[in-house]
């Protein structure tokens, strides 16, 4: 899908950012940070779904805020192609803006209730009129509309009146209207009923190869980010742990937080249950504002060793992999990572 | 190494009663008799079973029919999911099997909630909260809003023992650390004066489990026991119910509406669509080939590896609205395989029959054209 121009559109090098803990209500003073993103790097190629995996708490969203420049960066960069637009303002960066759009996890809370379908997704041309002249908006929703399949004559109802599938489907209008390069989708289908999310799914992938978009796709569900990612990046507190394709991720893992993960995953086949290899980790994730020096994950790994406190693990092909062959050959941040494969075929 | 690989093997359904046999392996390895097996009259009584129940609320839009006939049963010992989309009803049938359904709007309209064959609904109020007080336990989906946030954790499973069990203060204490310590709390002795928002999202829903096993009751109902929690941590959790369920041979509903879930760890499934049961069945049986057109569509839309770059599968439309449910059939509108008939006639819970015409143990569909799901 992406091999057309390998040229990143989206580049993201050593992003950081710390949200500062205060006391005290008079005097605030700093006692500490909590690491949501901590040093985090990767691309996101025209046309590609690069897919973000990880539990609650480790960062997912906050990359999402502040591709969306929602937050600001305590450090590092993220160039729209070519350009750092953390360090842009005023015209150019909403130049920038209206080519990354933003599909939101929560159907119900993420529309105005008091605002009709039209007005919402219309709201856009407010911000950017050169992208609509006023008088080819109204029409110009009603295209949308029938784009993500919903009946053009529904212009005129409030949110409430839709079901949460439908409600998705204004929120992605919303995000198409400015003709975007890029959606940031987070959890755009976890909100929804088993029976309306492949409805959805459908069609976000429909809409790719009709506008050419480029997916940032996060979500905690793996069966459905494998469906719909050319490329899968794996979240543990704050950190990226591992990254490639689909196949590289959910066949040849080589980091054991993935590893982890994709066991505990419950698969749909008792046939399997009695076949599966389940690595049951212990504890709970260690708080963002304290972690654990090192790699991020020794507090629940069975292979931690001396070195993985003292050296943080950085992410690359491993050396122990450097002369492999094939799709076990991709970045992984752990010291002795080794292939091992969990989900029965 | 701290990762445990080893997964206890599922105990395979008995063919004629559906429920897992009289002997069975224990975690340990240790085989240990089935507590039915020593009182056969038992045997044939569910441990609870839910007859033609209807359950109606009253709603601005008119008289919702938030349950509408359902009938399922769990043995001793049985995991029975129940699985459905948002508003089918899962939740509604439990609380009225535990009694905490929001009286006015809603109202039990009709049918029996039988407990070792006793009509919960008919019986004195007395005997009904002694059932429901000791020998049912339910756990909640939100953890964090069913503990009491000011009281000590310690102090709510203590209370417990003190209510039902005429326990000291100390004793209680006691007995909440004996707890806390089975469901694997880590310094469960210096924790138990900590409040519940002290606990991490996964300890909260372990202490949940703690506080429903507290008096080793005969059933617990878990809805949705672990949505709101992380893949690996639902893994823990699921584990240690399904541990301690061997273990003290209860039964368990577990509400659900993932079907991953259930394959890890049901005995059998009832499949709820718009307030009724429209499929029943073993598990592997349901999985292996549906009988009813909706639950096909479910599994059908499962991302598969081979489907990878295609389109999903999808169920069209969208689950009616409990003010206006369809005539007939209520999947009518969505359903592919959908006839006049199905517009006209609402289809009982068929018994299925396997090639030589005999009833397979267990299974039921709500489809007039269940054959042809079945075998198309
Ligand atoms: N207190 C109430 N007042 C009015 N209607 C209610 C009330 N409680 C539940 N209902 C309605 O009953 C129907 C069934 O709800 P129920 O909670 O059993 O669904 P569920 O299958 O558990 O769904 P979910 O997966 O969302 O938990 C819904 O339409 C719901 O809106
Ligand atoms: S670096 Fe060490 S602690 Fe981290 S994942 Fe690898 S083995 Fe485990
Ligand atoms: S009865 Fe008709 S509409 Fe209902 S599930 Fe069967 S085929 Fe579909
Ligand atoms: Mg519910």
């Amino acid at each position: 899908m992406a091999e057309t121009a390998r040229e990143p559109i989206l580049e993201v090098r050593h992003l950081v950012k710390h949200f500062p803990l205060t006391r005290g209500v008079l005097f605030k003073r700093q006692v500490g940070a909590v690491k949501a993103v901590d040093d985090i790097s990767f691309e996101l190629f025209r046309g590609e779904t690069l897919g973000i995996v990880g539990e609650s708490g480790c960062g997912k969203s906050t990359v999402a805020k502040l591709l969306m420049n929602l937050e600001q960066p305590t450090s590092g960069e993220i160039l729209y192609k070519g350009e750092d637009i953390t360090k842009l303002s005023g015209r150019a960066l909403k130049a920038v803006r209206r080519n990354i759009q933003m599909v939101f996890q929560d159907p119900y809370t993420s529309l105005n209730p008091r605002m009709t379908v039209g007005d919402i997704i219309g709201e856009p041309f407010e911000i950017h009129p050169e992208a609509a002249p006023k008088g080819d908006r109204r029409a110009k929703v009603r295209e949308l509309l029938d784009v993500v399949g919903l009946n053009p004559e529904y212009i005129n109802r409030y949110p409430h009146q839709f079901s949460g599938g439908q409600r998705q489907r204004i929120g992605i209008a919303r995000g198409l209207a400015l003709n975007p390069e890029i959606i940031i989708c987070d959890e755009p289908v976890s909100a929804l009923d088993v029976s309306v999310q492949a409805q959805v799914i459908n069609l976000m992938e429909r809409l790719q190869d009709e506008f050419e978009l480029s997916y940032l796709f996060i979500a905690h569900d793996l069966s459905i980010v494998r469906h719909i990612s050319d490329r899968v990046g794996v979240m543990y507190l704050g950190r990226m742990a591992e990254i490639g394709t689909d196949r590289e991720i959910y066949e040849h893992p080589t980091h054991p937080y993935t590893q982890a993960l994709l066991s505990a995953v419950p698969v749909p086949d008792p046939e399997a249950r009695d076949r599966r290899e389940r690595i049951i980790l212990h504890g709970d994730v260690p708080s963002p504002a304290n972690p654990p020096s090192g790699c991020r994950f020794r507090t629940r790994c069975w292979k931690a060793e001396q070195r993985c406190a003292d050296e943080t693990p950085l992410l690359a092909v491993p050396e122990v992999l450097r002369d492999a062959e094939g799709p076990v050959r991709h970045p992984s941040a752990c010291h002795f990572a080794e292939e091992r494969t969990v989900v029965p075929a | 190494m701290s990762d445990r690989t080893e997964r206890p093997t599922a105990d395979e359904p008995n063919a004629t009663t559906g429920t897992t046999g009289p002997v069975e392996t224990t975690s340990s390895g240790a085989v240990r008799i089935d507590k039915s097996a020593e009182a056969p009259a038992d045997r044939d009584t569910p441990l609870l079973e839910v007859r033609d129940l209807q359950v109606e609320f009253r709603t601005r839009e008119g008289v919702a029919r938030a349950v509408n006939g359902v009938n399922y049963s769990v043995n001793a010992g049985e995991t029975l999911a129940v699985l459905g989309e948002s508003g089918s009803g899962k939740s509604v049938t439990a609380q009225a099997i535990m009694g905490i359904l929001d009286t006015p709007p809603g109202h039990i309209a009709g049918g029996e909630i039988r407990f070792r064959g006793e009509d919960l609904l008919t019986l004195s109020e007395d005997k009904r909260r002694a059932i429901r007080g000791d020998r049912i336990a339910m756990i909640f989906q939100d953890a964090l809003s069913s503990l009491n946030p000011v009281l000590s954790v310690g102090y709510q499973l203590g209370e417990m023992f003190r209510v039902h069990r005429g326990a000291s203060r100390r004793e209680a204490r006691e007995r909440a650390v004996d707890l806390m310590e089975r469901v694997r709390i880590p310094a469960a002795r210096e924790r138990v004066n900590d409040y519940p928002h002290q606990f991490s999202g996964g300890m909260r829903q372990r202490i949940m489990i703690a506080m429903a096993l507290a008096l080793e009751p005969d059933l617990i109902i878990a809805d949705e026991p672990t949505t709101a929690l992380d893949v690996t941590v639902q893994a823990q959790v699921m584990e240690l119910l399904a541990e301690l369920q061997r273990e003290f041979h209860m039964g368990l509903i577990l509400i659900t509406h993932d079907l991953g879930v259930v394959a890890d760890v049901a005995d059998r499934i009832a499949v709820m669509y718009a307030g009724r049961i429209v499929e029943t069945a073993p598990v592997k049986e349901l999985y292996a080939a549906p009988a009813h057109p909706y639950t096909k569509g479910l599994l059908e839309s499962i991302p598969r590896l081979d489907h990878k770059g295609k389109e999903l599968y999808a169920i069209q439309g969208l689950p009616p609205s409990l003010t206006a449910l369809p005539s007939g059939c209520s999947f009518h509108p969505r359903c592919p395989l959908s006839t006049e008939r199905s517009t006209t006639e609402r289809p009982p819970l068929h018994p299925v029959l396997d090639a030589s015409e005999a009833p397979v143990a267990g299974r039921g569909s709500a489809c007039h054209y269940w054959k042809e799901t079945l075998h198309g």
